[in-house]
């Protein structure tokens, strides 16, 4: 025991705001500053020490968000696809019979200054018989006609940007239709309104299931704050004794949901990119039998940075919901 | 700057610890609160550091009555409270230094601060050399130092003390008795609750005795 020095007994009357000298905010906002990296880092420490029981969380929140990454690459990989394949929306434009040469060469100009096709092909009657004929057995057959019965034909393809479109699509046969030396538009398009429908529904599963996983993470979270708040009661009991406010209380538990969230979301990406590196190669295999080039999209680093910051915020947010309920009800 | 009005505390069993208390405390002055085991001096000091409420009566402190402070307001008002637990309520997951700073971290203080107030703190009650170590492997008494140092870090404006000569032998109580006497003197309200009497007899403070919950002052001790 010594005597006692000045810097305790003396100056008991200096309270925190006469404390306060001209910088004072700027050294409140330094302590505040290091008092958020020291939880963070006690926060991180804690999850180390305790390793069982963080990876087992951070695997759940993981799952949880890998599974909707997964389906959402895949879905955006077959999007890619549908708009890729070359003739998917191949239409063809069957023209009036008795049309006329500069009728239809007038018409051919028309349509080669509409932006939104790509491609025209006209095949004259006489073109499309001598392939008919080429073809299996029709030979015999048609030399008995008086005269050629088939139509002039347009063979057009929209621009690569609507393709994929639909709606858009759609309107564009409308349109075509319209002109009056077309008798008809033929568009199969069936296959792609049903890979259109397919590919909705696996959005509209994507979104369904992360929203229902992400509920999971809340709850994952939440439990075992819940937890951690339970085994360190009398800690929390002295610090609100001592003068802890309930936001100083809840903060190492925060910080703890941010790890979770943060570590599960790149625990997740690194799942998808290995399951990415595993299923791409019988992909790219299979797509080369049907002479495509098809290869599953990438979940690259902005992929990375969306998981890690999605997994973050419902980390904060289940530890949030947890510390609101349980920090305020625990009092001395 | 403490002061009973009638103050009542009765348990939710019905025991009533504390029968209609009145007694003021100023700044700068320092009294024993004694009484047999169970006499309610514990009660009286969780009443002021707002762990209970009263059941019946007012309690001012600043002029303010208590149970007017709104709930967000009370760890604002603990932390010009400083407090020696009777069961000293360490934290063993931490070493002396971070036990002791714990009021100064509440408070958002700078990290010089902390170090500079600690280290004076721990300095008074002679476990400098112990900072780093974990409380569980110091003694009853030294646990004790440690709760005495972490209620006056903070320099607060009340110091109340719970049994807080238990575990110490007569030397080192009478310099913990100094130290309080030392913050008494800069203007601090100190309470200590105790029924050490060598201890009350050997000061010369104001006493305030419990009997069954029931308060009186009595003539001062030394000079009886
Ligand atoms: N939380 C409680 N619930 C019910 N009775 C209590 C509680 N705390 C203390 N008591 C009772 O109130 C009386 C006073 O207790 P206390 O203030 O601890 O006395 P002291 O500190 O003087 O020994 C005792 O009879 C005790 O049993
Ligand atoms: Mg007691």
């Amino acid at each position: 025991m010594r005597k006692p020095n000045s810097t305790l007994a003396a100056q008991p009357v200096r309270r925190s705001g006469a404390v306060e000298s001209r910088s004072g905010w700027r050294s409140r906002l330094r302590a505040y500053v290091h008092s958020h990296r020291q939880n963070a880092r006690e926060s991180f420490q804690r999850m180390v020490d305790e390793p069982l029981q963080s990876v087992m969380t951070m695997l759940v929140v993981a799952i949880a968000l890998a599974l909707p990454a997964m389906l959402y690459v895949g879905v955006s990989s077959l999007q890619q696809l549908s708009g890729s394949w070359d003739s998917s929306a191949q239409m063809t434009l069957f023209l009036n019979k008795g049309a006329k040469d500069k009728a239809i060469k007038s018409l051919i100009a028309r349509l080669e200054s509409n932006t939104e096709l790509a491609e025209i092909h006209y095949i004259s009657p006489g073109q499309a018989l001598d392939a008919l004929q080429d073809s299996a057995g029709f030979g015999e057959a048609l030399t008995l006609l008086d005269e050629n019965p088939l139509p002039p034909v347009l063979l057009v393809v929209p621009i690569g940007e609507i393709e994929a479109d639909v709606p858009r699509v759609e309107q564009l046969v409308k349109t075509l239709a319209m002109e009056p030396l077309v008798d008809d538009v033929q568009l199969d398009m069936k296959w792609l309104q049903r890979m259109q429908q397919i590919l909705d529904i696996g959005r509209q599963i994507t979104v369904l299931l992360g929203g229902a996983l992400s509920l999971g993470v809340l709850l994952v979270v939440g439990n075992t704050i819940r937890l951690a708040i339970e085994s360190r009661r009398e800690e929390i009991l002295v610090v609100k004794l001592v003068g802890g406010t309930n936001g100083f209380v809840r903060r190492p538990f925060l910080y703890t949901g941010l790890w979770y969230g943060v570590c599960g979301g790149l625990i997740a990406w690194l799942g998808v990119v290995l399951g990415q590196l595993w299923l791409g190669t019988t992909v790219t295999r299979l797509a080369a039998l049907y002479q495509s080039d098809f290869a599953l999209k990438s979940l690259g680093l902005d992929g990375m940075l969306v998981l890690i910051a999605f997994g973050g915020i419902l980390g904060l947010v289940g530890a949030g919901l947890a510390v609101g309920r349980h920090i305020a009800q625990l009092e001395p | 700057m403490i002061e009973f009005d009638n103050v009542s505390k009765r348990y939710p069993d019905g025991h009533e610890a504390l029968s209609q208390v009145s007694f003021a405390l100023d700044a700068g002055e320092m009294a024993f609160l004694t009484g047999h085991s169970g006499a309610g001096k514990s009660t009286l000091l969780k009443l002021i550091m707002l762990m209970e409420r009263p059941s019946g009566g007012q309690l001012l402190v600043n002029g303010k009555s208590l149970s007017r402070l709104h709930k967000s307001q009370i760890p604002y008002y603990r932390r010009r409270v400083g407090v020696v637990f009777q069961n000293h309520q360490l934290l063993f997951d931490r070493s002396v230094f971070d036990n002791v700073a714990l009021p100064m971290q509440v408070s958002g203080a700078e990290r010089r601060d902390i170090e500079r107030r600690v280290r004076a703190a721990l300095d008074k009650v002679g476990l400098l050399s112990k900072e780093k170590l974990n409380p569980v492997q110091l003694s009853g008494g030294e646990q004790q130092r440690i709760g005495i140092a972490r209620a006056v870090v903070h320099t607060p404006r009340i110091l109340l003390a719970d049994e807080p000569t238990g575990n110490l032998d007569p030397e080192l109580s009478a310099e913990i008795m100094t130290l309080f006497e030392d913050f008494r003197n800069v203007g601090v309200s100190v309470l200590v609750a105790t029924h050490d009497i060598a201890l009350i007899l050997a000061m010369d403070e104001r006493v305030l005795t419990l009997n069954q919950g029931r308060l009186s002052e009595a003539a001062r001790l030394a000079q009886a």
